[in-house]
Order: structure tokens, then C-alpha cells, then sequence
């Protein structure tokens, strides 16, 4: 077993809701609800799920950009919450993020070399801030001619790298991306996906790759955990997960990948889930699935279903009471 | 910008103003508070252009070196408000804690006229050039303060800024190089109101008697010493308010002009109107 990074402990981060003249808190909105997950040294851990699940606030969270409510982070063993301003400074040079949005999530009046530059200034890591900054540009796959050039100057794809570049500007050692490739074309989401798989290997970098596409995720993750509703549904190697599903959840979301093949498009059969998904200010009691779970029932309702080993000893876990059994699924 | 009339015609009537208050000395012999009882109260000529005063002072003369005192007033406070209300700006629309004892603060000067602050403010400290710099800069900061803090309320949530964040940069750090740049065109513009409402409010105490030393030539002064012959000798008094004018004209003019540039929705409703006209005379 490879040495763990990052281990996420029941971590809860609520909001509140304020209301009124006298800004009371009526309620909270349940964003991240209790989710324990850890990340191996090298491997990149997917996390899937609908929008409004809470995978972007768990990144922020592991990113110190948001205090959890509860729970509780390690960083190769340490507890981060407790860190100090300077331990957490420290801290942030080996976790750095990839957005989602690359056109907002660079500085419009700032120039592409200085974008890049920026984390070497605060960390003074080196004093040829240039020369370094044109090596992480080559990395990356722009040209090092681009330095004084202005963001919107460049395509979705591009600008994507000059995120990339930024975030490995540091050599971190865990990478948090945020739905890298959901804004960008197909086409160029297979440019940035081997750029950051290249990454990986030519640096040893680990992944948290949060995105909602299933594909995306098969083709990168080595484990997938899928959340709903602030909850970790099912967690589980890459193999077995897309082979052996065993939470309702997760089948239904396999059902909706599509096909290349139209044949077999047109042969798939789609798992299509009743109503809407449960605002996170209220969520269901019990199973927060059972309200659109086929399988769910009266038990379901009362009982919260906790995330759990499989007797059988694999990594595959699943926070179910009836899960679909593998050999249902070899029936299927 | 400069593609436009109005914005070329607003710098040029400052330009003017500024190169001809400033060489004013090097071209004209007579000094602004020369006096010749002789020559009272004369209407325009090709000798005193804009006619003289109730001393026999050249009016023309006395409304150019009045410019001074206007732009540097003007000049001044719109640089003293715009700096004093972009850092409390800054300050009050990034921490929440200071936001809600900052915007108090300018809630309450906002509670009072710009000008009867001054106009206090004046009265305390006596009648300078110095005193009413500080009386209007210190009139005029809360609304800048609101219109920056409004601005990095709506640039601190955007991912940028959170990437900044991540990247380790302190607070300052992107106060300054994140925040600040993205919202400089607000504050140019508002700077540029500033000063103009700064020149009519200088012009406004002086008028009132409380504003600079009545020896010395200002627009609001000349007004001032001119009311009471505005029937008999109404030059007395139109070409130093023209002076105001003109000014101010001009500045909000220059303002309205920056606003455009830098608003790309406005650049957009100029492109489809000439689109529209050119298809009109097609």
C-alpha cells in the first residue's frame, strides 16, 4: 500500500442562511456533510457528482480557502485545521488548485508571465523568477515568446495551461482540480487531460480531479468517489467501480454516459432517476438518496446508511443497505 | 476615446485653460491686481477684452489668473478624495469587519451636503487655498469610498482572486495587484467628477465670502465682488462664470467620455448606432 498524502476525516461544512433585518441564521446549507476520503502519495483520486453536491466547497476546504465546520484534514499526518498563519503559508506551496473557469480565474490586467511568476514572488523560490517561469511555460506547451502577453489574448485550451503552469509553478506535491476540462471542447479537454497526466508522471504529482464527466474520470482516476448531497456515496478503485457499481446512485449515472458505438447507443438502457435533487439546506432523512433511490425502502428513510467496507476485503466501498450485488449485475 | 469630438474638444478647452493660466505671466504686462481708477467699470474692448472691473482691473487678465487657483483646488482634492476613498474603499469592501464601522462612518458624512461640511469645515479652520483643499478633500472622500467599495465587492468573489489565494499572496498583495487594477476605471472616472465638482465648490465658498483670500483673483470671488453690478456692468460677471462653465463643461464631459472607454457595453451601442445611421443613409 502506496504512503497516504491526504486524509479528509468527517468533514462537515455548513453555511448559514441569514435572514431578516437582524441577519439571523434560519438554517444551514449542508455542503460537504461528513466525508472521509484519502489520497495515496502519486495516485489521482476522481470525485464525481451532480452540480451543487459539494465537490467544489471540499476543494476549497482542502485548500484552506474555507474553515470547515467540523472534521477534520491531515497533510501526510498532521492536522491542517490547527496551522497557523505561517505553517498554513507553508502549507499552501505543496497544495495548489486548477480551476474550473479559465477565463475568470485569471487576472484580466495581468500579464501571462507575471500570472505564472506570481507564486514564485510570494515563496522567492528562485531569482531567476523568468527564466523559470519561461521553463514552466515550455512545460506546459506554450510558447516562452507568449510572457508579455495579456490573457485574453489566448484560447480556452491555452489559458488552461497558463493555469496549469501556475498551480505546478511551486512542484507541489497535491494538485486539486476542479473541474479542469469541463469548460473547455472536447478536442482541447484531451490536450489539457494528457498534459496533466504527463505532469504527473514527469513530476510525481498526486490528484484530487473533481469533475462531473464519467469518462473524463475513467480515463484519469486511479480510485472515484462519488458524492450527493455532501455525501460520499460510493468509493472504489477504477476497475471495479466502473465494472461492479454497487450503489443505485452510481448505476444510474453509468447508465448516462453514452455510447460511441450507435448501435449499442441505441440499445442502452438508461436508468433515468424520478424528481430533483433535494436542496442541501433540507436534505432527506436517513438515506439522503432515497427520495429518488429505486431500490429505496421504508428502512431507507430512518437509517443512515454509513460508508463501509465489504466483507470480501477489496477497497470498494459503498454507503448502501440493499446495494446492487455483483452477480445482479453480471445478469444484467 | 480620442476617436470622438466631444472627448477631443474637452481636453482641449482644459489644455487651454491650463497653458494659458500658466504662461499667463510671460504674455501679459498687467498685472491682475493692477488698478486704475480711470478705466472703472468699461465694457468689453479691443483694449480690456472682457472689460474692467469696479477698480479698473482687466477682467480678462483676473478670470485667466483665476484658473489657478480653481484647477490646482480642483486638481488637489480630486487627487486627496480619490486617494482617501479607494483605500478606505479597498479596506471596506475586502474585510466585512471593517466594512460595517467604515461604511458607517461615510453613511453618516453622506448624512450631511458635501458643501455645508466644507463650508463648516471652512468657517473652522480659516479662509486658504490649503484649508479649503483639505475641507473639500475631506467632503468629498465618502463618496468615493462607496462607489470603490461597491467595485471590489463585485471583483473579490471572482476566481482570479481565489487562485491568488491559493498561490499564497497576502492580503496587500492582491488588494494592490489583483483587486485595484481591475477597478481602476470607476475610479478614474468618479476622479474626474470629483474635480469637477471640487472647481464649483471652491467657486461656492468664495462666492460666499469664506473661501480664498478676497485679494487674491478666484471665479468665486470675482462673482462675488460682481453682484452688485450685474445690471450696470453684467461682463463683470459672465466671463468669470463662463470660466466656471466652461471647466466644469468640460470635465464632465472628459468623465462621461472615460466612462464610455472603458465600459465595452457602451462601445457596443456605438458600434450598432452607427451601424444603424450608416444603414439609414444608405
Amino acid at each position: 500500500m502506496s504512503q497516504e498524502l491526504l486524509r479528509i476525516q468527517d468533514l462537515e461544512m455548513h453555511f448559514p442562511i441569514k435572514e431578516g433585518v437582524l441577519q439571523k441564521t434560519t438554517g444551514y446549507v449542508k455542503a460537504v456533510n461528513g466525508v472521509s476520503l484519502s489520497v495515496n502519495k502519486g495516485e489521482t483520486l476522481g470525485i464525481v457528482g451532480e452540480s451543487g453536491c459539494g465537490k467544489s466547497t471540499l476543494a476549497k476546504t482542502i485548500l484552506g480557502l474555507l474553515k470547515p465546520t467540523s472534521g477534520d484534514i491531515f497533510y501526510e499526518g498532521e492536522s491542517i485545521l490547527n496551522y497557523n498563519a505561517k505553517q498554513m503559508h507553508e502549507l499552501r506551496r505543496n497544495i495548489q488548485m486548477v480551476f474550473q473557469d479559465p477565463f475568470s480565474s485569471l487576472n484580466p490586467r495581468m500579464q501571462v508571465g507575471d500570472i505564472i511568476a506570481a507564486p514564485l514572488k510570494v515563496y522567492k523560490t528562485t531569482k531567476n523568477v523568468k527564466h523559470r517561469v519561461q521553463e514552466l511555460m515550455e512545460l506546459v506547451g506554450l510558447k516562452p515568446e507568449y510572457y508579455h502577453r495579456l490573457p485574453h489574448e489566448f484560447s480556452g485550451g491555452q489559458r488552461q495551461r497558463i493555469g496549469i503552469a501556475r498551480a505546478i509553478a511551486l512542484e507541489p506535491k497535491l494538485i486539486v482540480c476542479d473541474e479542469p476540462v469541463s469548460a473547455l471542447d472536447v478536442s482541447v479537454q484531451a490536450q489539457v487531460i494528457n498534459l496533466l497526466e504527463d505532469l504527473q508522471k514527469e513530476l510525481g504529482l498526486t490528484y484530487i480531479f473533481i469533475a462531473h464527466d464519467l469518462s473524463v474520470i475513467k480515463h484519469m482516476a486511479d480510485r472515484v468517489g462519488v458524492m450527493y448531497l455532501g455525501k460520499v456515496m460510493e468509493l472504489s478503485n477504477n476497475e471495479s467501480f466502473y465494472q461492479n457499481a454497487q450503489h443505485p446512485y452510481t448505476n444510474a449515472l453509468l447508465s448516462a454516459i453514452p455510447l460511441p458505438d450507435p448501435v449499442k447507443e441505441k440499445e442502452r438502457e438508461r436508468i433515468v432517476l424520478k424528481g430533483d435533487l433535494p436542496s442541501p439546506a433540507n436534505p432527506p432523512s436517513g438515506c439522503v438518496f432515497h427520495t429518488r433511490c429505486p431500490r429505496a425502502q421504508d428502512y431507507c428513510k430512518k437509517n443512515v446508511p454509513l460508508l463501509e467496507t465489504k466483507e470480501d476485503g477489496t477497497a470498494h466501498t459503498v454507503a448502501c443497505f440493499f446495494p446492487i450485488e455483483h452477480a445482479e449485475q453480471i445478469q444484467k | 476615446m480620442l476617436k470622438r469630438k466631444r472627448n477631443l474638444l474637452s481636453i482641449g478647452i482644459l489644455l487651454l485653460i491650463t497653458i494659458a493660466t500658466i504662461t499667463a505671466s510671460l504674455w501679459s504686462q498687467t498685472s491682475p491686481s493692477f488698478i486704475d481708477p480711470t478705466l472703472r467699470l468699461l465694457s468689453p474692448s479691443s483694449e480690456h477684452w472682457f472689460g474692467t472691473d469696479h477698480f479698473g482691473r482687466d477682467i480678462f487678465i483676473r478670470t485667466i489668473y483665476a484658473a489657478r487657483v480653481s484647477l490646482i483646488v480642483g486638481a488637489v482634492v480630486a487627487v486627496v478624495a480619490t486617494f482617501l476613498g479607494t483605500v478606505t474603499g479597498l479596506i471596506a469592501g475586502y474585510y466585512k469587519k471593517a466594512d460595517s464601522i467604515i461604511m458607517r462612518i461615510v453613511d453618516g458624512m453622506l448624512a450631511f451636503p458635501a458643501l455645508i461640511l466644507a463650508l463648516a469645515l471652512v468657517a473652522a479652520l480659516g479662509g486658504s487655498v490649503a484649508n479649503i483643499i483639505i475641507a473639500l478633500g475631506f467632503a468629498f472622500w465618502p463618496i468615493m469610498t462607496r462607489i470603490v467599495r461597491a467595485a471590489v465587492l463585485q471583483v473579490k468573489n471572482v476566481q482570479y482572486i481565489e487562485a491568488a489565494k491559493t498561490t499564497g499572496a497576502s492580503d496587500f498583495v492582491i488588494l494592490t495587484t489583483y483587486i485595484l487594477p481591475n477597478i481602476l476605471s470607476p475610479i478614474i472616472v468618479q476622479g474626474t467628477f470629483t474635480f469637477a465638482r471640487a472647481i464649483l465648490a471652491e467657486a461656492a465658498l468664495s462666492f460666499l465670502g469664506i473661501g480664498v483670500n478676497p485679494t487674491t483673483p478666484t471665479w468665486g470671488n470675482m462673482l462675488q465682488e460682481a453682484q452688485i453690478y450685474i445690471s450696470m456692468a453684467p461682463w463683470f460677471s459672465i466671463f468669470p462664470g463662463l470660466g466656471i462653465v466652461l471647466t466644469v463643461l468640460a470635465l464632465n464631459m472628459l468623465g462621461d467620455g472615460i466612462r464610455d472607454a472603458f465600459d465595452p457595453h457602451a462601445k457596443k451601442q456605438l458600434k450598432k448606432r452607427k451601424k444603424v445611421s450608416q444603414q439609414k443613409y444608405a
